[in-house]
C-alpha cells in the first residue's frame, strides 16, 4: 500500500466516522437536535478528527522511524571496512539504497519477479548491467555485502510498508470506534473539537519561531563546520578573499565587507536625501488628493522585483557610468561597479525611506507645527527646526532598516557590481559584496565537506547577524519614539 | 514751517517695517521657503522620472522579443530522405534525426532562393545554410513526427531564422558590427535584406517566446518562457496552499486567543524580524534543510515554494492580522451575546468580515513572492533546464525554473540577443505584476467597509 493511497484511505475513513458520529449523536438524542450539547456537526467532525488525527500521526512517526531502525540493522550486518566511520557509513549505505531502489525498478520493470530479485548475486549476475537497464546508473560494480544488504533492506521495507499500512489503519480504526462509543447527547464534542483547532491554531503561529530556529540551526552547523577548517581570526581580520578549489584557499571576510558597506553607503547617499525630501513634501506640502495617487506611485518602486533593478544597473546604468564618467575621468572601464550597484540600491531603497518617513513625520503632533508657525516661522522653518528634530529618532531608524536591506541585497549587487574582492577607495571600481559570494561559493557543484562551500554558511551567519542587529536597533528605537507621542 | 522741516530732516528716517512691503529678511526667508518646497518636488520627480525611464528601457529593449524572424517558404519534405522504409511508420522515421531534416530544409531554401531569383553573390552555400536556425530542423522534425502523413507533400514551411538575423531586423546587428562578428557577415545580412524584400523573410509575432523552453547559448532566437511560466505557476499555487492557511491561523490565534505572555511576545518579535531577514538567507535555509536534510531534489519547484512560503508567511500575517484588528469589537460582543463560543465567533463572524482585507493582503504577498530571485539561485533553480516539468503532481519534484531566475539566467549570457529575451521575460512578470496589484486594489474598493 502506498503512502499516498494510505493516505486517501485514513481521509475517506475520516469522512465516514464523520457521517456515523453524526448519525449516531442525533440518532442517540432520539432525532431531536435540541436534546444535544453540541450542533450535530461538531459530533461529526471530532469523529473525523478522531480518526485523522491519530492514524496521520502513527503514520508520520512511522515515516519518520523506519529509515532510522533500517538502517541501523543493515550497518550492523555490514563488514567493518564499509562502517569504519561517518562518512564511509554514509556512503555505503547510500550505495545500498541505490542499489535497492535499482532493484524495485527491475521489478516493476518486470525483468525479474519478487523472488528472483531476493535470490540474485554477483557471481551469477551482473546486477549492475541490470540496473542500468531498468534505468538506474551505479558509479561503480555492485559488492556482494553491498547486495545482500539491498536485498535485506528490500525485505525489511517491505514489512516495513505493511506494518505501517497495518499500523495507521488499526489506530484509526480504534479512533473511529472511540468517537462512536463516546458519542452520547451529553458528550461535549463542540468544546473537544475547538481544543483541537486551538492547537492547530498555536501550531501554525509557532511556525515563525521553527523557521527562525531552523535558520539559526542550519547556518549554525555549518559555520562551525568551516571554523573547525578555517582559522575564525583569518576569517574575520584577513585581507584577502581568494577560494580556490584545489585547496589553499583565503577567506578574509574584509575585503567583502568594505565592499559591502560602501555600496550600502553610495545607496544611503542616493536614498535618504531623496526618499526624505519626498517624504517632507507629502507630508507636509502636498495636497491631499495630490498625496492620494503621488504616494502609490512612488511605492510602485517597491513592487518591481529586485532582478529588474539588475537588469537596469547591467544594461543601463552600468555602461552609462562607465561611458561618461569613469572613462573620461580615467577611473577605470568596468561597467559594474560600486557606483552603480550603489545608485541601483539606493532608487530600490528610496520608497522604503519615504513611507517610513511619512509615517513618522505625519506622527508628530499637529500642536507642535501650529505652535512653530504661530511664532511666526515658514512652513519651512518649521520642518527643519520643530518637526524634522522631533521626528529625527524615528527617521534614524528608518535609515537603519534602509541600511540593511542595502546589505542584505542581492539581485542588484550580483549583477552590478562585479564580483572582484577589492580593498580599493576608487567607486567606479568592480567590487563584490558578502551576498554575491554567498550566491557564487553556493551555486553549481558544491561539496559540502569543502571550506569553500562551507565558507557561503559563515558568510550568511555574518549577514544574518548583522542585519538582525540593525532591524533590532531600528525597533527599538522607533517603537520608543512613537510612545513619546502617544 | 523751516523748524518743523529741519527737524525732520534732521531724524534720520527709521527703516520702514510696512507688512505690505517684504523685508530683505523676509524675502530671503521666502526664498528659502519656495527653494525647500522645490527640494520636495524635485526628489519626488527625481524618482518619478527614474521610475519611468526604467520602464521604458525595458520596455523598448524588451518588447521586440514578442516578434521573431522567420522565412516562410514551402518545403518538400522528401521521402527518400525523412522516411526510407517508406510505410510511414511513426517509431521507424523517429530513427531520422534532425540531420535528415536540416538536408530538407536547407535544400528547400536555396531551391526557393534560386526560382525566386535572388543572388547569393559572396556567400558560400554554407553561409546560406547558417542563416538557418540550428533549431529549425528539429522543430520540422517535431512537425512531421506529429503527422507522418505530411510526408511527401510540400508544406509551408516558418523557419526559424539565425539570431543575428534577427537582431538585423530589429536593428540590434548592424553592417558595422557584423564586420567584426564571427557568426554573421555584412554579405548575409545583404541577403538578409534582399530576402525581405521578397517577402520571405518576415517577423511574425513570436508565441515560441512564451511556449518554448530555454535553449542553448547559441540558439537565442529558440529560447521561450514556457518552463519557467510553469515553474512559478506551480510555486505560486503550492505558496498559496502552504502559506494562506498557516499564516490566517497563526494570525487568528495572535489576535484573538493568544494570551499576554513571554511566548506570544517572543513569536511577535519573530515575525517582525523574520520579515526583514534578507532574502538570500532563506536560500540558505532551503538549501541546508529542505535539499541537503530532508533531501528533496534540487531545482524543483517544491522547494522553491516551501522557502518563498517562508519568506511570505510574515507579510500575509501581518496583513491578516491588520484585518481582523480592523473589525469592530461590538461583531464579537455581539456574537458572544447571544451565546455562540469564542471559536464559532472568529470563524463565523470576524474571518468572514476580514476576509477582504485578507484577500487583498495574499494577493500583494503572492505578488512579491512571484519576483523574487536570491533564494532560488542557492536552491539549484539558476540551472538549464529544457524539459517541461510533467502536469501530474509529481511534476513540482522535477526541475524547473521561475520567470525571475530565467531574467537572471538570461541576462548572464554572452549573445547580447539574449538581454533582449531578457527584458520580455520582465515584461511578462510586470504584466503579471500589475494583473495581481490592480486585482487587490478593485477588491479593496470594492470590499473595504468602514465601521
Amino acid at each position: 500500500m502506498s503512502v499516498t493511497f494510505l493516505l486517501g484511505l485514513l481521509i475517506v475513513l475520516g469522512v465516514a466516522a464523520f457521517f456515523l458520529a453524526r448519525m449516531r449523536a442525533l440518532s442517540s438524542a432520539g432525532g431531536s437536535v435540541r436534546k444535544l450539547h453540541s450542533l450535530p456537526g461538531y459530533y461529526g467532525w471530532h469523529g473525523f478528527l478522531m480518526v485523522a488525527l491519530p492514524g496521520l500521526t502513527a503514520l508520520v512517526l512511522w515515516l519518520i522511524i523506519q529509515p532510522m531502525v533500517i538502517e541501523a540493522r543493515i550497518s550492523a550486518t555490514l563488514p567493518e571496512a564499509l562502517v569504519i566511520d561517518a562518512a564511509a557509513r554514509e556512503l555505503t549505505m547510500g550505495e545500498v539504497r541505490r542499489v535497492a531502489g535499482g532493484l524495485d525498478a527491475v521489478v516493476a520493470s518486470g525483468a525479474l519477479s519478487t523472488t528472483d530479485s531476493n535470490k540474485i548475486d554477483t557471481t551469477s549476475t551482473n546486477v549492475r548491467d541490470l540496473l542500468k537497464n531498468a534505468g538506474v546508473a551505479l558509479g561503480a560494480d555492485v559488492t556482494p555485502e553491498v547486495l545482500k544488504a539491498a536485498q535485506a533492506y528490500r525485505g525489511m521495507a517491505g514489512w516495513g510498508a505493511v506494518g505501517r499500512s497495518f499500523l495507521a489503519l488499526v489506530v484509526a480504526l480504534a479512533g473511529l470506534a472511540y468517537a462512536i462509543k463516546v458519542t452520547n447527547p451529553d458528550f461535549r464534542a463542540r468544546n473537544r473539537v475547538e481544543f483541537v483547532v486551538l492547537g492547530l491554531l498555536i501550531v501554525a503561529s509557532s511556525i515563525a519561531i521553527l523557521t527562525t530556529v531552523g535558520i539559526v540551526f542550519s547556518m549554525l552547523n555549518e559555520t562551525i563546520k568551516f571554523f573547525g577548517q578555517y582559522p575564525i581570526g583569518a576569517f574575520f581580520f584577513g585581507l584577502t578573499w581568494s577560494p580556490n578549489f584545489r585547496g589553499d584557499s583565503d577567506f578574509g571576510l574584509l575585503p567583502l565587507l568594505w565592499g559591502t558597506l560602501y555600496i550600502t553607503f553610495v545607496s544611503m547617499v542616493v536614498a535618504v536625501p531623496i526618499g526624505l525630501f519626498s517624504a517632507i513634501y507629502l507630508a507636509e506640502y502636498a495636497s491631499k488628493s495630490t498625496r492620494n495617487w503621488l504616494k502609490p506611485l512612488i511605492e510602485v518602486i517597491a513592487g518591481i522585483p529586485t532582478v529588474v533593478f539588475g537588469i537596469f544597473a547591467l544594461v543601463t546604468v552600468g555602461p552609462f557610468l562607465r561611458d561618461y564618467f569613469a572613462q573620461p575621468l580615467g577611473l577605470g572601464d568596468s561597467g559594474s561597479s560600486v557606483m552603480t550597484a550603489g545608485i541601483v540600491i539606493g532608487i530600490l531603497n528610496i520608497p522604503f525611506i519615504s513611507s517610513l518617513s511619512d509615517d513618522i513625520i505625519n506622527a508628530v503632533p499637529q500642536s507642535m507645527r501650529d505652535g512653530s508657525l504661530g511664532l511666526g516661522a515658514t512652513k519651512s522653518e518649521t520642518v527643519r527646526r520643530v518637526v524634522l528634530p522631533a521626528a529625527l529618532p524615528g527617521i534614524v531608524g528608518a535609515i537603519l532598516i534602509g541600511v540593511s536591506r542595502a546589505i542584505g541585497e542581492t539581485m542588484i549587487v550580483v549583477m552590478g557590481a562585479g564580483a572582484a574582492a577589492k580593498l580599493s577607495l576608487n567607486p567606479f571600481e568592480a567590487m563584490t559584496t558578502m551576498t554575491v559570494k554567498i550566491v557564487g561559493q553556493l551555486t553549481g557543484d558544491t561539496d559540502f565537506a569543502a571550506p569553500e562551500t562551507l565558507v557561503a554558511f559563515a558568510l550568511g551567519m555574518t549577514l544574518f547577524v548583522i542585519t538582525l542587529g540593525l532591524n533590532v536597533i531600528a525597533l527599538v528605537v522607533v517603537r520608543r519614539y512613537k510612545e513619546q507621542y502617544e | 514751517m523751516t523748524d518743523m522741516s529741519a527737524g525732520s530732516a534732521a531724524i534720520p528716517r527709521a527703516k520702514k517695517n510696512s507688512i505690505l512691503v517684504a523685508s530683505d529678511n523676509m524675502r530671503r526667508r521666502n526664498a528659502a521657503e519656495a527653494r525647500f518646497k522645490i527640494y520636495g518636488l524635485a526628489a519626488i520627480a527625481v524618482s518619478m522620472v527614474t521610475l519611468a525611464f526604467m520602464l521604458v528601457t525595458i520596455l523598448n529593449d524588451g518588447l521586440s522579443s514578442f516578434k521573431q524572424a522567420r522565412y516562410s517558404f514551402p518545403v518538400s519534405l522528401t521521402a527518400a530522405v525523412l522516411d526510407p522504409s517508406g510505410d510511414r511508420n511513426r517509431d521507424e522515421m523517429a530513427k531520422v534525426t534532425t540531420v535528415g531534416y536540416a538536408k530538407v530544409l536547407i535544400a528547400a531554401f536555396k531551391a526557393e532562393i534560386e526560382a525566386r531569383g535572388i543572388s547569393t553573390e559572396g556567400l558560400s552555400d554554407k553561409d546560406v545554410s547558417d542563416m538557418v536556425s540550428k533549431d529549425a530542423p528539429g522543430e520540422l522534425r517535431a512537425t512531421v513526427l506529429a503527422n507522418p502523413a505530411l510526408v511527401g507533400t510540400s508544406i509551408d514551411g516558418s523557419i526559424l531564422a539565425i539570431g543575428r538575423v534577427d537582431g538585423f531586423i530589429k536593428g540590434r546587428v548592424t553592417m558595422e558590427t557584423a564586420v567584426r562578428d564571427g557568426n554573421v557577415s555584412p554579405e548575409q545580412l545583404q541577403l538578409a535584406e534582399r530576402l525581405i524584400e521578397a517577402g520571405i523573410l518576415t517577423s511574425p509575432f513570436n508565441w515560441d517566446f512564451i511556449t518554448n523552453s530555454d535553449a542553448s547559448d547559441q540558439r537565442p532566437e529558440a529560447a521561450g518562457l514556457g518552463v519557467a511560466l510553469i515553474g512559478s505557476a506551480y510555486m505560486m499555487l503550492i505558496v498559496l496552499i502552504t502559506c494562506v492557511p498557516v499564516g490566517v491561523a497563526a494570525s487568528i490565534y495572535l489576535e484573538e486567543f493568544a494570551p499576554k505572555n513571554r511566548w506570544t511576545d517572543l513569536i511577535e518579535v519573530n515575525i517582525s524580524n523574520l520579515a526583514a531577514v534578507p532574502s538570500i538567507v532563506f536560500g540558505i535555509l532551503g538549501l541546508a534543510v529542505f535539499i541537503n536534510f530532508m533531501g528533496l531534489p534540487q531545482s524543483s519547484s517544491l522547494v522553491g515554494a516551501l522557502v518563498i512560503s517562508l519568506m511570505t508567511l510574515p507579510t500575509i500575517i501581518i496583513a491578516t492580522r491588520s484585518a481582523i484588528r480592523a473589525v469592530p469589537p461590538s461583531i464579537r460582543d455581539a456574537a458572544l451575546g447571544v451565546g455562540a463560543s469564542k471559536m464559532q465567533m472568529v470563524f463565523h463572524h470576524v474571518l468572514p468580515l476580514a476576509m477582504p482585507g485578507i484577500l487583498t493582503g495574499t494577493i500583494l504577498g503572492l505578488a512579491t513572492a512571484l519576483g523574487e530571485t536570491a533564494p532560488l539561485l542557492l536552491i539549484g533553480m539558476v540551472a538549464f533546464v529544457d524539459e517541461y516539468p510533467s502536469a501530474s503532481l509529481g511534476g513540482i519534484l522535477d526541475p524547473a525554473t521561475a520567470l525571475p531566475v530565467q531574467v537572471y539566467g538570461w541576462a548572464q549570457r554572452a549573445d547580447p540577443a539574449f538581454i533582449e529575451r531578457s527584458n520580455g521575460a520582465i515584461i511578462i512578470l510586470l504584466i503579471f505584476l500589475v494583473i495581481m496589484n490592480v486585482a487587490a486594489i478593485l477588491l479593496r474598493r470594492r470590499f473595504e467597509r468602514r465601521w
